[in-house]
């Protein structure tokens, strides 16, 4: 069931901490790395799509809308579309899939632009949703005003329901933690290169139980760029077309963070397996994993939600060494968002495409053909598989 | 200053029960699924007869998560949020902040019962340890 689709392109910008650099700046550069890689020049993007779209009340979190990035880069297109609530930070990508499978158009530019970063240094925090308005409404609305503020605090329940039914542990969490930031030291763009002891992990504080500092993402100033072609435009690229083998965007529960009936498992599950439904491919045939870690916590669900290992196993399986440098199933080889950088899923599936084109250096898995991805935690949740023929 | 809801004709009898000391749920008055957070049609049966009752306002904690980073200016940490199996009101859960207690001492299973907090037109729920 291959979508005539294909990701031909992708670009990061030079993301940083603090860089004081308009977003617009991070996006062009992004912008630029990606047609150069994709072998397209600016006059071949006749489609734009983003997530979620200019955010005015919290700027950090989305500085630009497809309007602003049109407008500078002098785009003319036969779509655009901008998703705030899709099938999580993944909705562009599929939007775009499906532009270019029905003929809409050949080229879509997908973007995530953050400034997070300085946002947060200037005292805004940013990622407070709603923060601004004099009154909440929305889902939402039902855990700011009880002061669970931050999706910390949503994941933190989530883990603690996981760690009593499962006997998970911190030192799980702190494997996934030490296990990307050990990729990060092969990747040059990765914002946390320092090396990050079990102790280390241990001894930074909490943030929201059993959360702590090394389970929270790192906020950042940066873009990413991914380029979505029509099956048959793609042929024409620089690159190996990473052919979109199938999507999931299933969800079976409410838009909440504290209602599903079984808080150990989440909206991953459902968009996970309705992608599985939509291929032959097997998890067996996976080569690498781009899974979305906002919080550590987030890793050992989606592993379970793909079928990498049942329900409540995830624990042992990270033991075992699965997902880590050497494993069978690397997991975020950049470094993920924990040491890479909170690009929200685009810089994980950005890792994911430089794998499959071979261009991973010192963290390369060997002969990656196929890749997973997964974006979102909590109901926000959207699956993919890509692989290079 | 913690932000607060806006209030709605479907949810004003939650965020404002606690005047009388009660916690308020919806209900559909057809098929008798409960409703949380609350909407003017029933998602079950899409029923337009929606009513709150009010529930006992005890619970059993699901899950928590002990807080450690003021996210806001002001913000007193370490607090507890529970999240809180409710009683009386089947599939519904109410997320609230722990209080009247060590924030490390709250565990699964633990039964609780609901007081208020007012802020303005507001009846914040709170948990406390059921003794």
């Amino acid at each position: 069931m291959t979508l005539n689709a294909a990701i031909t392109g992708v670009g990061m910008s030079d993301i940083g901490r603090k860089t004081g650099r308009p977003a617009m700046a991070h996006l062009a550069e992004a912008a630029k790395r990606a047609l150069e890689c994709a072998g397209l020049t600016k006059d071949d993007i006749d489609g734009i799509s983003t997530y979620p779209g200019k955010a005015d009340n919290s700027p950090g979190m989305s500085p630009l809308g497809t309007g602003e990035v049109r407008n500078a880069l002098g785009l003319q297109t036969r779509w655009h579309s901008a998703v705030p609530d899709g099938p999580s930070q993944m909705a562009p990508l599929m939007v775009a899939a499906m532009a270019v499978a029905t003929g809409q158009a050949r080229h879509v530019l997908c973007f995530r632009a953050l400034t997070e970063s300085s946002s947060q240094t200037a005292t805004q925090r940013a990622s407070i949703p709603g923060a601004g308005r004099a009154r909440l409404g929305g889902w939402y609305s039902y855990l700011v005003p009880a002061n669970a503020m931050s999706a910390s605090n949503w994941a933190g329940w989530m883990a603690t329901r996981y760690f009593h039914e499962f006997g998970m542990t911190r030192e799980h969490l702190g494997l996934v933690a030490t296990g990307q930031r050990a990729f990060a030291r092969h990747n040059p763009s990765a914002v946390m290169q320092a090396p990050l002891s079990m102790d280390d992990y241990l001894g930074a504080r909490m943030i929201s139980s059993p959360l702590g500092l090394f389970d929270c993402d790192v906020p950042i100033d940066g873009a990413c760029v991914i380029i979505v072609s029509a099956a048959d435009a793609a042929r024409d690229c620089a690159r190996a077309p990473l052919t979109i083998e199938a999507m999931g965007a299933a969800l079976a529960s409410q838009e909440t963070w504290d209602q599903r009936t079984d808080l150990t498992t989440m909206g991953a599950h459902d968009s996970a397996a309705d992608m599985w439904k939509r291929t032959d491919l097997k998890p067996a045939d996976v080569d690498m994993l781009a899974l979305y870690d906002g919080f550590s916590i987030f890793v050992p669900y989606w592993l379970e939600a793909f079928g990498f290992c049942g329900h409540g196993e995830a624990k042992d399986f990270i033991a075992e060494g699965n997902i880590g440098p050497g494993g069978r199933f690397p997991v975020n080889t950049g470094g993920g968002q924990l040491s890479g950088g909170r690009l929200h899923g685009f810089g994980l599936l950005h890792e994911a495409c430089t794998q499959l084109w071979g261009n991973a250096g010192g963290r390369q898995v060997a002969d990656a053909k196929t890749a997973v991805c997964g974006m979102g935690g909590g109901f926000i949740s959207g699956s993919m598989l890509i692989r290079r023929d | 200053m913690r932000p607060l809801p806006e209030l709605t004709p479907e949810n004003t009898a939650f965020w404002t029960g606690g005047a009388d000391g009660k916690l308020m749920i919806a209900f559909c008055a057809d098929c008798n699924h409960a409703i949380h957070p609350p909407q003017l049609i029933c998602p079950k049966c899409w029923s337009e007869a929606v009513e709150s009752r009010p529930v006992p306002g005890t619970g059993t904690v699901y899950t928590y998560t002990v807080n450690h980073q003021p996210w806001a200016p002001g913000m007193q940490v370490p607090f507890t949020l529970a999240v809180v199996d409710l009683d009386g009101a089947p599939g519904v859960r109410v997320t609230a902040e722990v209080v009247g207690t060590d924030p490390e001492s709250v565990a699964i299973g633990q039964t609780m019962r609901i007081s208020f907090a007012n802020i303005e037109d507001i009846w914040f729920p709170q948990w406390e340890k059921a003794q």
